[in-house]
């Protein structure tokens, strides 16, 4: 599933605060978003899941502009895990992942045998299976977030949007949740917050700084010292490190 | 962390349908004369064609009457009013995504009430004919729940103490006009008839009056039931639900003119009866989880179920004199409601 953003400008209000972005994401690719807080990140990615419609330029899946196509034919393409993970009403695990059939479904249709089957082998990739029946409500953050990306490997889509998967996480969680996504072999788009988990993960970055990409390329072309104390102002060594072979990246204090 | 436990569909459906008949059996009996819940049902049977010759009539002709012509529409009635309300309730929860709502709290009953009034007492909506007082209440719900909707979204997202909130300033703007209504009234008839139906009350059902309400709880619910997968999504919020394929603005459009027309058909037939849209759908959920598909079917039942019984409290507990039904629901719902109130807070916060 091919990916373009095109001449993306988005305003909440006056101000843009996504201004000319030109982004795209190769079929099978782990794309990563980086950048300080409130520099465009979840806006670009909301313009691209139609959460937010831009205000110029365009998104396109397949070269075909989403504007054009039903909120039920972007869904059949793409699945996201956005920040909204909260649920005020009870479900189980189960049924949660179940809706993520939803856009497979047109009115008339009932469940069937291969829906329940698609949402155990999705519980069981994430390692939930056991957790089925239980209240989505009663679950720990990592836990939700596996539940939320087993949804979206119901939905069956092969682009995958991700904003910020593993905010708030613990380390622990937050390997586990990019190994589970690494495994699915699908495009992703993602906005990563931390650095050495972007240059673990990602094939290509896009650097977002004040709502717009000031630059990209792999995790070696980008995450340098210098680009780093640019973007984000810190000092900091950026070495190959010797068993992963990734970037690893050491802050220093002032 | 212990699994919460679930009923399966088909028994808790099958039980419920069996306590809905007996109830209707029992309520019909009881009142300030009572029939046997037997009589009752060799009565209902002897209606039915073709199988009626069959029963020998052993009751009183005064008996067939209270109960084909005075109880059974009244319970009947109740069925239908108590179904719609709660439907009503469970898809206005999913609109605003809170628990906590109802038409009765976010001030539709009393945007319906004001319209209906001002139908009832100066005929302002007299050129629809018969049917201006079910009309007039629908638009009286129409424009409160729009108003409420729009108060209430902050940046695309309702937030609850100004849903709330805007669900008591409207109607009380809604009660104030109802009451400049009542004040510049022409006629004293027509006013004791608008006060006695504007509390809430089953009395005076007749068959003539469940057709409409009847028909848009069925199209209502038939709809709902397609678009449960909607509904269940739109709980996970309003991005959510548009990453997975639902034209959200459409859908709420949809459920804003279902639940108007719903809260307006009832309206019209029994005045405002609160309450029951927030407790029904609340017991329904920890008996059969969220999952609309079931929580729809389920909560109309057992709307159906409490309202043919607190009418037959209401036409009893102070016999030969009758409470309006409206009075027992806001005497029990108001305090379940301040219970689920600090019950969210308290979750909210851990």
């Amino acid at each position: 599933m091919k990916l373009q953003i095109e001449a993306l400008s988005y305003a909440y209000g006056g101000k843009n605060a996504v201004e000319n972005v030109n982004l795209h994401v190769e079929q099978g690719e782990f794309v990563g978003v980086i950048g300080p807080n409130g520099s465009g990140k979840s806006t670009i990615l909301k313009n691209v899941y139609r959460a937010l419609t831009p205000k110029q330029g365009k998104v396109l899946l397949e070269a075909q502009p989403i504007s054009t196509m039903s909120h039920r034919e972007t869904a059949l393409k793409m699945a996201v895990v956005g920040q909204e993970n909260d649920v005020p009403f009870d479900f189980t695990v189960e049924e949660i992942v179940a809706m993520g059939r939803s856009p497979h479904k047109r009115l008339f249709d009932p469940d069937t045998d291969h829906d329940r089957q698609i949402v155990r082998h999705a519980l069981e990739h994430m390692g939930m299976e056991t957790m089925a029946k239980r209240n989505y409500r009663h679950l720990s953050g990592g836990e939700r977030q596996r539940v939320l990306i087993a949804r979206a490997i119901a939905q069956e889509s092969d682009l995958l949007i991700l904003d910020e998967p593993t905010n708030h996480l613990d380390v622990g969680c937050q390997m586990q949740i990019f190994d589970f996504i690494k495994r699915l072999k699908v495009t992703v788009l993602s906005a990563i917050h931390d650095l050495n988990m972007a240059a673990l993960y990602c094939d290509r970055l896009y650097v977002m700084k004040q709502g717009q990409i000031c630059m990209s390329g792999t995790p070696e072309e980008v995450l340098t010292a210098s680009n780093i104390f640019d973007v984000y102002g810190v000092r900091c060594t950026a070495e190959k490190h010797p068993q992963t072979g990734k970037i690893h990246i050491t802050y220093l204090p002032a | 962390m212990k699994e919460k436990k679930q009923f399966g569909m088909r028994p808790v459906m099958l039980l419920l349908l069996a306590a809905a008949l007996v109830s209707v059996l029992l309520a019909v009996g009881l009142g300030p004369v009572s029939v046997s819940p037997v009589t009752t049902a060799k009565i209902l049977l002897s209606r039915i064609p073709g199988f009626g010759n069959l029963i020998r009539p052993v009751w009183q002709p005064m008996e067939e009457n209270i109960v084909i012509l005075l109880r059974l529409p009244r319970v009947c009635l109740g069925l239908v009013v108590g179904a719609s309300l709660a439907v009503c309730g469970v898809t206005m929860q999913a609109l605003v995504r809170n628990t906590l709502a109802d038409p009765f709290i976010l001030g539709v009953s009393s945007g319906a009430t004001a319209f209906a009034t001002l139908g009832m007492l100066f005929g302002a909506f007299s050129f629809l004919g018969i049917y201006s007082l079910s009309i007039s209440a629908f638009l009286g719900a129409a424009v409160t729940i729009v108003f409420v909707y729009l108060i209430s979204r902050v940046g695309g997202r309702i937030h609850m103490a100004r849903l709330l909130l805007s669900g008591v300033a409207v109607s009380m703007i809604m009660d104030g006009i109802t009451g400049i209504i009542k004040l510049s009234a022409p006629n004293a008839l027509g006013l004791h008839n608008a006060e006695f139906w504007m509390s809430g009350s089953l009395a005076g059902a007749k068959w003539a009056y469940l057709g409409l309400p009847a028909l848009v709880l069925a199209v209502c619910m038939a709809f709902l039931m397609l678009h449960h997968r909607g509904l269940n999504l739109l709980l996970l919020g309003e991005e959510s639900a548009g990453a997975l394929g639902v034209n959200v603005r459409r859908l709420q459009k949809w459920l804003i003119l279902t639940t108007s027309v719903m809260a307006g058909a009832t309206i019209a037939v029994s005045g405002s009866i609160g309450f029951v849209g927030l407790m029904v759908p609340h017991f329904t959920r920890l008996l059969v989880g969220g999952d609309h598909k079931k929580v729809l079917p389920v909560s109309a039942l057992l709307g159906g179920i409490l309202v043919v019984w607190v009418d037959v409290a209401a036409r009893t507990v102070i016999a030969p004199e009758e409470l309006p039904v409206g009075i027992l629901t806001a005497v029990i719902g108001g305090p379940f409601f301040i219970a689920m109130l600090i019950k969210n807070t308290r979750e909210k916060r851990s």
